[in-house]
């Protein structure tokens, strides 16, 4: 079972509600293990109290120059649909970050001269605690494509953990990252608030969901403040709501210190409760 | 003209209420530039009517004419990103896994495969509340995250300030500290970096702060929500003491701020007399005095 | 000596530019002639990435010794440029051509590299 917690923009908890539940689910005796795919800023760690166990370079395949027999005629720049290579006066130049790894310049470079290398682009990390792992993508500082990472990350997990229940904590927006970490779960949480705001973000969010087939569920965050617009939305597209999870200012104090909330707060432990019971229902 | 940009690295910190608020403040010398443009809010505080639209066009994808297509499988050999699937007698293109890297329309022998321009968004200039223009963008799914969106954003918002002599462009950047923020980045006379006493607030302050470093921006900030935790907001105190960034203002967990947005006003227009209205307004007279003074 | 200044149009006059990258225009001045030549780089504002490299390979094939903008060169520019000896000044993104060469010949640009 792969399900990924998603939210149309940041700030929503996202990463409040994604690392609770695997805690909790792991404290009922589930196998259960959660994907941080937040490959820019990825910070479920800093509410996990979890050890480092085992880390994974992670590569993206770019072509590398060799002058050997490389007679500058400039093809592999003409191919270069991302920019990616400088063909100078005296030499070719390779830009990896801006490099998509499509081969073309490397397999239609009439000397053979770019063979594709692997190139590092960022971390796979994965922690342990008492009770579950955590694995997290780390994109290096300066790379510009979370796309590869993202994916690579997926198929860590999934290879490593595949009677677990899995779940994805993916990064904010409605852009190619979060895509990535959705097309590929059975289900869909979007996490969103009883807001104006929060309405205009799911339903761009739910819109992306559809255009991937990908069948979604709603947690409302920070319930009882804002309206009911959410809710109206939700009624009218026929889209479950899978729990309200009440505003509370001590739960925002917990969140604040980087603290796990629900062994302390009984209506956000109650709320994971209808959450797994609705997981339950999936399976 | 001056362009002042607000920021905050990670969402939810109350980036948009403010720049919104701003904004509302600013009445018709400012014009108004969103460039969150993944998750585009602040038009709903502002009551921006959508008076003008244009699409924006970016990046491409391949499609292959099943008339000529002769099912001989190369384009499926070379496509690295699994986009290319064979149906009974042609190839066709999956357009969500498509990279837009002209390899297959290479190489395809009998040329039944072409590049095609796709509308990535769309780009509107409106007129909102206060009487100011506001200039904002919808990036549409799937889309790459989009730089190229935002310097048009800014761009046409920039262009506008200049021909009505505008004193100010206000700014709500893009989260995050990639590309995006770059792009709103860039130009600004004055970078207002909005944070809360969170461990990831501070976490990513001092990201975003970097970033700021590096293109030698002129910074103030605000905390927002500070009595949520003091032992953070006197960690972030600290921390803008010793990089010497002004502190404008330090506001307090308010549940105004959230009652604001849900009746869809900036905080400042829902109740202007409360203490964090008051707050922000100071604020936007020091934003104001700061930049006369450069 | 060729001096590249990053412009908005094409005399001494013409308001510089103050991006590097994505510079609408390069004008390039020939000292030993006295001639003023204009490349147009406005195709750069529909490029999503690498500006910074296709610009710079400009600069080479120009064969610019100076070139002076407002902001300065990005990352990728500057592993390029570094490397072929041009020199590069910055602070001159609010001037015209003409006050920004002056600027230049009175050392009053930053030297970026």
């Amino acid at each position: 079972m792969k399900i990924t917690i998603a939210s149309g923009k940041g700030g929503t908890g996202k990463t409040t509600i994604s690392s609770n539940l695997t805690s909790y689910l792991a404290s009922l005796g589930e196998k259960v293990v959660l994907a941080d795919l937040d490959v820019e800023e990825p910070n479920s760690a800093l509410f996990l109290n979890a050890k480092l166990v085992h880390s994974k370079v992670s590569n993206k395949m770019i072509p590398k120059w060799d002058a050997t027999d490389c007679t500058l005629c400039g093809k592999c720049e003409e191919v270069c649909n991302f920019n990616a290579i400088l063909h100078l006066p005296e030499e070719i130049r390779v830009f990896p970050e801006l490099c998509h790894s499509c081969y073309a310049c490397s397999e239609l470079c009439p000397t053979d001269s770019l063979p594709m290398t692997p190139s590092q682009i960022g971390i796979i990390n994965e922690y342990k605690n008492e009770l579950f792992t955590m694995v997290e993508g780390r994109l290096d500082l300066g790379q510009e494509m979370s796309i590869p990472l993202i994916a690579q990350t997926i198929d860590y997990v999934d290879e490593k953990f595949a009677d677990h229940i899995k779940i994805y904590d993916a990064p904010p927006g409605t852009s190619c990252p979060v895509i990535e970490a959705s097309r590929y779960s059975d289900f869909v949480i979007l996490i969103t608030e009883a807001t104006p705001f929060g309405l205009n973000d799911l339903r761009l969010a739910v819109e992306t969901m559809r255009v991937l087939n990908q069948k979604v569920g709603v947690i409302i965050n920070r319930y009882g403040i804002g309206d009911d617009g959410v809710e109206k939305y939700c009624q009218d597209e026929n889209i479950p709501i899978i729990t309200k999870i009440q505003n509370d200012r001590e739960v925002a104090k917990l969140y604040s210190n980087g603290e796990l909330i629900y062994d302390k707060i009984e209506h956000f432990k109650n709320s994971l409760d209808e959450v797994i019971a609705f997981i339950g229902g999936l399976k | 003209m001056r362009e002042i940009v607000v920021i905050s690295g990670k969402g939810g910190t109350g980036k948009t209420s403010l720049s919104a608020s701003f904004a509302y403040l600013a009445k018709q010398e400012a014009v108004v530039c969103d460039c969150d443009v993944d998750a585009a809010n602040m038009h709903l505080l502002l009551d921006a009517n959508f008076k003008k639209q244009e699409d924006f066009f970016s990046g491409e994808i391949a499609v292959i004419d099943p008339k000529i297509c002769t099912n001989c499988g190369e384009c499926f050999d070379v496509c690295r990103f699994d986009a290319i699937t064979k149906q009974t007698d042609y190839h066709e293109v999956d357009p969500i896994s498509c990279e837009g890297c002209h390899y297959c329309s290479r190489i395809c022998p009998v040329e039944a495969i072409r590049m095609v321009t796709q509308k990535a968004g769309d780009v509107f200039v409106s007129d909102i509340k206060n009487g100011a223009t506001m200039v904002h963008a919808k990036l549409g799914f799937g889309a790459e995250n989009s730089g190229k969106l935002v310097s048009k954003v800014k761009r046409v918002a920039k262009e506008l300030a200049l021909k009505e002599d505008k004193a100010y462009v206000i700014t709500d950047g893009s989260p995050g500290i990639g590309c995006p923020v770059i792009s709103s980045l860039s130009g600004a006379n004055l970078v207002v970096l909005v944070t809360e006493a969170t461990v990831s607030g501070l976490h990513d302050l001092k990201r975003v702060y970097e970033l700021t470093k590096t293109f030698n921006l002129k910074v103030v900030c605000i905390i927002n929500k500070c009595d949520l935790n003091w032992e953070i907001t006197n960690k972030i105190r600290e921390y803008l003491k010793s990089e010497d960034v002004r502190l404008l203002a330090s506001l307090g967990y308010d549940e105004n701020f959230t009652k604001a947005v849900s009746v869809a006003k900036p905080i400042v227009e829902f109740d202007e007399n409360c203490e964090i209205s008051k707050q922000i307004k100071l604020s936007w007279n020091n934003i104001k005095n700061i930049l006369k003074d450069s | 000596m060729k001096i590249v200044f990053t412009t908005k149009g094409k005399t001494w006059e013409s308001p510089m530019d103050a991006r590097f990258g994505r510079a609408e225009m390069f004008l390039v001045y020939d000292e030993e002639t006295d001639t003023l030549e204009a490349i147009d780089n406005s195709a750069t504002e529909s490029m999503e990435h690498g500006v910074g490299g296709q610009s710079s390979k400009k600069m080479i094939n120009a064969g610019a010794n100076v070139v002076i903008t407002g902001n300065g060169a990005g990352e990728k520019a500057l592993k390029i440029l570094k490397t072929t000896g041009i020199e590069f000044f910055t602070g001159a993104g609010e001037m015209s051509v003409k006050e920004a060469y002056e600027a230049y010949k009175q050392n009053r640009l930053q030297k970026q590299f």
